[in-house]
């Protein structure tokens, strides 16, 4: 299991410094310089221009730059936002949170239902259930997720009244210090009647907006996982022996095709973090998906460097973590290793 | 159609054609078929939409502006779909719309597939460093979220419809240049390769003409999906203003400020996304059939 680890760990070291790589050149790759960007558009006089490009280091090779920029990586120095002037690190993880917990409660509502739904469906393989739940899990896949988040906004907010349009909270009727960055908990330890509701309420429909895509590829792949093993010849010894059909699903099925399920689970993640900047934007929700969308349309370019570059690595390391999890889960490869 | 009549008469043992043995797995799955119908049908809206949509897609009728539906009281039979804020036809620029849709589909889809065969073939071929520096990029280019990395590229190349393309070609290349590596590779070890080769194939000869068939099937099935995706992420790019640009009618830049008509015209908002996940849905539903049809471990269970 070290070993794999290691391996693994050391498998990351190019593809980390490729995206460091990727996120360097992407400010090189903008048709004029930096500098220029900064001005804005009343320009610039040519000498504070020059003395700007010294100043930041615009004027030296590109692998002095790209030298300083990895050191500054490493201290955790990504620079700083051209729009507020503050390090893109601290601005990241303040709005990270946000995004976090949206997540949080995309995939928990993704599995709640694309768990079972996956399983009756495999279990009942070939009914009306069977049938009707994939064609409503392909149209989740199919789901143009921007669209459906307006049309919820529309229906729930609008029509009915049922949910608020926009943001984390109510801000007229709470306040509360963000202390931990998740407005729920947030909410509880203000102590605030109707906080932690007023927060579950803002968060019903970007969950659903932001869980569909994962919850559709959650129901297809525990189907077909499910299906698999119960073709299994030790299914049906199982059912041989006289199991009852719950403990032949519950315990024997699921447990081995649950190591398929998790892995999907994992690579979600990815899914979610594309998913945020589309859901945030629409919703008007403080993450760092918003945060990219802003920063993009602001040409607020080390926003967007240090952005990639963080989210990337983010990605990189839910990936390794779902790679160990399911040597964990999976003996045939804790075994082997 | 001669295919069905060839697999319908069981008694030959002539093993039917490939073309034939296909449509009579794939037609085994009735929503792959009626994906497929669906399929059809827009292409030939795409081919005939200056004839079949009742109006000009970008005029704008002043004297029209914002009407409902016919269904709806307010609405004129002459718009069916209603109208949008500055009184274009809902229904025209939908139609007009599947021809950029179905174009981006195309040639994402298309570009991926042969780059990706290109690329993924001569790193099966070359190994060595060669292999080992595509496989590392392709690794980078996966280990961002793809509609990320589609926006950061049009952010620095522009917006436009040619650039959305670009952007998410280039996001959805690495999957096809893993698939193509990965089957090149075990097919590689088959004795009808070595046979070829002692026969004296040179290189292209073998990356062609033997090997690249007998690695289609998952390609095939992977280039529907990337038709699809490339079509939500072509829209989502046009709903953020970073697509296609106005006037033009794609179904994503229609949305782009539909936010404010949700309390006004929930028409305008409907229908353009509508037509996305129909559309979608429908390339998903083939896409599945043809996975089916073609993955021979599925056909022997």
């Amino acid at each position: 299991m070290f070993r794999f680890l290691i391996t693994r760990l050391a498998m990351l070291v190019p593809t980390f410094i490729g995206v460091t790589i990727i996120s360097f050149l992407l400010i090189r790759a903008i048709p004029g310089d930096p500098i220029e960007l900064l001005s804005g558009e009343r320009g610039m006089d040519p000498d504070r221009h020059a003395e700007l490009m010294t100043q930041f280091g615009f004027d030296r090779p590109l692998y002095e730059q790209y030298g300083s920029y990895l050191l500054g990586i490493i201290q955790g120095d990504l620079g700083n936002s051209i729009t507020t002037k503050q390090p893109v690190l601290s601005e990241f993880l303040t709005l990270f949170p946000a995004t976090l917990e949206l997540s949080i409660f995309a995939i928990l509502f993704a599995v709640a239902i694309g768990l079972p739904i996956g399983i009756i469906a495999a279990v009942r393989r070939g009914s009306a259930f069977d049938h009707s739940s994939m064609t409503f899990a392909l149209a989740g896949y199919s789901m143009p997720i921007f669209w459906w988040g307006i049309l919820l906004i529309m229906v729930s907010s609008t029509w009915l009244g049922l949910t608020p349009v926009s943001g984390r909270s109510d801000l007229i009727r709470f306040y509360y210090e963000n202390v931990t960055g998740f407005m729920v908990i947030d909410a509880y330890r203000s102590g605030q009647e109707g906080a932690v509701l007023d927060a579950l309420r803002h968060l019903v429909l970007p969950t659903i907006v932001l869980g569909t895509i994962p919850m559709a590829v959650i129901a297809r792949q525990t189907r077909s996982a499910m299906m698999n093993v119960l073709n299994e010849d030790y299914v049906r010894t199982a059912r041989a022996k006289g199991l009852s059909s719950g403990r032949i699903i519950g315990l024997h099925a699921l447990r081995n095709a649950l190591i398929t399920v998790v892995t999907v689970i994992g690579l979600q993640v990815g899914v979610l973090l594309a998913g945020a900047i589309l859901t945030e934007t629409i919703f008007a929700w403080p993450g760092v998906g918003k945060w990219m969308v802003d920063s993009i349309s602001r040409r607020d370019y080390p926003s967007v460097q240090g952005g990639l570059l963080l989210i990337a690595t983010l990605v990189m390391m839910v990936n390794l973590l779902v790679d160990l999890l399911y040597g964990l889960i999976n003996p045939r490869i804790r075994h082997a290793r | 159609m001669t295919e069905t009549t060839q697999t319908q008469d069981g008694g030959t043992v002539r093993a039917a054609h490939p073309l034939a043995e296909f449509w009579f797995y794939f037609r085994e799955n009735k929503g792959a078929v009626a994906g497929l119908g669906f399929v059809i049908i827009l292409v030939l809206t795409a081919i005939l939409a200056d004839l079949i949509a009742p109006h000009d897609p970008v005029e704008q009728y002043r004297d029209a502006l914002q009407l409902p539906p016919f269904w709806v009281d307010e609405g004129r039979l002459e718009y069916l779909l209603g109208t949008d804020a500055t009184g274009r036809d809902i229904l025209s620029r939908i139609i007009h719309g599947t021809r950029y849709s179905l174009l981006i589909g195309f040639i994402v889809a298309g570009v991926c597939l042969s780059s990706g065969i290109v690329i993924g073939m001569l790193s099966a071929f070359l190994r060595g460093i060669f292999d080992t520096i595509v496989m590392r990029v392709m690794d980078i280019i996966l280990a961002v979220p793809s509609l990320l990395l589609a926006l950061v590229v049009v952010a620095i190349i522009g917006p436009g419809l040619e650039n959305v393309m670009i952007a998410v070609a280039i996001v959805y290349v690495p999957h096809f240049v893993r698939l193509t590596r990965a089957s090149a590779m075990s097919e590689l070890s088959r004795d009808y390769v070595t046979a070829s080769r002692v026969a004296g194939a040179g290189p292209f000869r073998l990356m062609f003409n033997a090997v690249l068939p007998n690695c289609m099937a998952p390609l095939i099935v992977q280039a529907t999906l990337a038709f699809s995706t490339a079509i939500l992420d072509a829209a989502a790019l046009g709903f953020l203003g970073l697509g296609a640009q106005p006037p033009i009618p794609e179904w994503g830049t229609m949305l782009a400020d539909s936010r404010e008509f949700i309390t006004s015209a929930w028409w305008i908002v409907t229908f353009p996304g509508l037509a996305i996940l129909i559309t979608v849905l429908a390339i998903n539903l083939m896409g599945d059939g043809l996975r089916d049809a073609l993955d021979p471990r599925l056909k022997r269970s």
